[in-house]
């Protein structure tokens, strides 16, 4: 009964507090919609200089959609002057190509393409000189399929599942913390000790007040990347959402705990570069099999590797309950871990 | 009767700096109790450790015979810290039902409880605002409001006419008066106004830690010799150093 005075004096601060409100459950959607916008713009055709080349060479490379604008001489200068992406020329047969390279990809995919357009040209002249050789020569389609995934797979696509767990984990971390935070600097924490509530009670008043706002948070923030995004999703939406509810739990009670360690507002956002930013680099965006030994120990005490793993496997391989228990249990036992640590944490205040 | 509290032989130090050393003291079921003594002595830390808020470093600290801390007797202690630790998004009336239903009253007594708090502090006609909204009198008594809301057997005050103009404070102390004598309260309240530690029954100085002198107002006075009751004080922290 003292859990659920505490839960309803949550919920009434929470309802009344309509920016935070907006924060959690708007803000999320936000992002998410400008990353997707971000990772689904077209890419733009390179733009190409040329000197000198027969005109069957270039017909190829506009067919390769490349942007091609022919110069009677041209230097390094033009490419920067006229902003071209690479400038290619002909010397007594031999082909050359200058690559800005102010953007790397850009610059290795113009390449790719040439080379490419280059070499068919060159076969195609060779057939006509001694067709003898067409018959070896006929390219064969390969036939390509996925594991995961289809042809139209793009970057957002695999880096999404962990977007949502991100962000899920992002804003629950911060209110929270901050919420219980503010019971510490205006002192009701310590008047809330002189009456007879647990501190059990206090800690599981907290998860369950703010976790509920967690449970709607990860719900909107699902169903709005599934069905507003369309984002990918293979396996089941209630994994997936079961994952998140996990995840905000863990995120829930380390807010509440970090809190304990902060005398500020500004205090806490400093745990943010140090409990949260990192989280980021493990969630599974960038490879964790190439990074080094020592590495790849670490992502394993950041929750976001095991939520970011699980939800990746669910949303986009379709992977069933049974093969990500072992991230689901790595993520109880973190939030058993800072449940525990939080009601000792209590213990600065009174002892019972 | 039993005392209704003893704290004996307690000490305490933040960070090896000593802030209350072998404190002493008796407090009489029905006693209004008075602990004066300048800001930064142990005043706030005494009585945190009478409510059991706070660990002892060595003694002894009980309170209607029970060993503090104790969960179930915070049920019959009414506590009103020295900073308005109230939730200021919420209007004064939610505030005191919060507190009401940690002390587990039922709905009814929580009504009746409430509706008796408020009027006894004035705010009545102020219960539907929300404490944000509140000056820092109003603030101060709704915190006094919320330390009588379950009827607590033994009031613990820390400061509790701080910023209250002094009609209010008149009609607050003589409602503590009145809890005393016809409810048989037990009072604590800290201070550092002169006038009000003149009309508690019972007054320890405490200055650096140490309680440097007891006794009802009058055997003060006539310990000291003095007319007024401040001479006192200054004499007694005089002597000490």
């Amino acid at each position: 009964m003292r859990v659920w005075a505490l839960i309803k004096r949550i919920f009434r601060q929470m309802l009344r507090d309509k920016r935070t409100l907006a924060l959690m459950f708007v803000a999320p959607l936000l992002i998410l919609t400008l990353m997707y916008f971000l990772f689904n713009g077209n890419t733009i055709d390179p733009k190409l200089g040329v000197v000198g080349m027969d005109k069957s060479l270039i017909k190829a490379l506009q067919k390769a959609d490349i942007v091609v604008k022919q110069y009677d001489t041209a230097s390094v200068d033009t490419i920067t002057e006229d902003n071209l992406d690479g400038l290619m020329r002909e010397n007594n047969g031999d082909l050359s190509l200058i690559l800005q390279n102010d953007d790397p990809t850009v610059a290795r995919a113009l390449q790719l393409k040439v080379n490419q357009t280059a070499a068919a040209v060159f076969q195609v002249k060779l057939i006509k000189q001694n067709p003898a050789l067409a018959g070896n020569m006929t390219q064969k389609s390969m036939d390509t399929t996925y594991v995961y995934g289809n042809k139209d797979t793009v970057f957002f696509d695999v880096l999404s599942p962990i977007l949502v767990g991100f962000f899920v984990f992002f804003f629950v971390f911060i209110i929270s913390g901050i919420g219980l935070l503010r019971e510490r600097t205006t002192g009701t924490l310590e008047r809330l000790m002189s009456t007879p509530i647990r501190r059990t009670e206090v800690v599981f008043a907290y998860l369950a007040g703010y976790g509920i706002f967690a449970v709607i948070q990860t719900i909107i923030v699902v169903l709005y990347s599934i069905h507003v995004l369309d984002i990918v999703l293979v396996g089941s939406i209630f994994h997936v959402i079961l994952i998140n509810l996990l995840l905000a739990l863990v995120a829930l009670s380390l807010g509440t705990l970090l809190s304990s360690f902060a005398a500020s507002e500004f205090q806490m956002l400093q745990f943010i570069p140090i409990a949260v930013v990192p989280q980021v680099f493990f969630a599974g965006i960038f490879p964790l099999e190439g990074m080094a030994d020592w590495l790849q120990a670490i992502a394993k005490v950041f929750p976001m590797y095991y939520a970011g793993d699980a939800l990746k496997a669910v949303m986009y391989k379709g992977a069933s309950l049974g093969d990500i228990t072992g991230d689901l249990l790595a993520l109880v036992v973190f939030a058993a871990l800072f449940i525990t640590l939080n009601i000792f944490a209590l213990k600065k205040y009174r002892t019972l | 009767m039993d005392p209704a509290i003893r704290v004996e032989q307690v000490s305490k130090s933040f960070n090896k700096k000593p802030v209350l050393r072998d404190i002493d003291l008796t407090i009489e079921t029905g006693q209004l109790y008075g602990l004066i003594g300048p800001s930064g002595a142990g005043k706030t830390t005494l009585v945190k450790m009478i409510v059991g808020m706070e660990k002892t470093d060595g003694g002894t600290v009980m309170v209607l015979d029970e060993k503090m801390p104790n969960l179930a007797m915070l049920q019959n202690i009414g506590y009103m810290a020295q900073s308005d630790a109230l939730y200021t998004e919420l209007t004064g009336e939610e505030n005191l039902k919060f507190f009401a239903s940690l002390y587990k009253l039922k709905k009814d007594v929580q009504k009746q409880r409430i509706a008796y708090a408020a009027s006894l502090v004035n705010l009545t006609g102020d219960l539907k605002k929300r404490v944000a909204a509140y000056s820092g009198g109003m603030k101060r008594r709704l915190s006094l409001a919320i330390a009588l809301i379950q009827d607590p057997k033994i009031l613990i005050l820390d400061e509790p006419t701080v910023g209250i103009d002094p009609e209010l404070k008149l009609s607050i102390w003589n409602e503590l008066l009145r809890l005393k004598n016809e409810d048989g309260k037990t009072i604590i309240v800290t201070t550092h106004v002169m006038d009000e530690a003149e009309r508690c029954d019972f007054v320890a100085m405490v200055r650096d830690g140490r309680i440097i002198t007891s006794g009802s107002p009058q055997e003060l006075k006539a310990m000291y010799g003095v007319e007024r009751f401040d001479e006192v004080f200054l004499q007694a922290g005089g002597k000490q150093s």
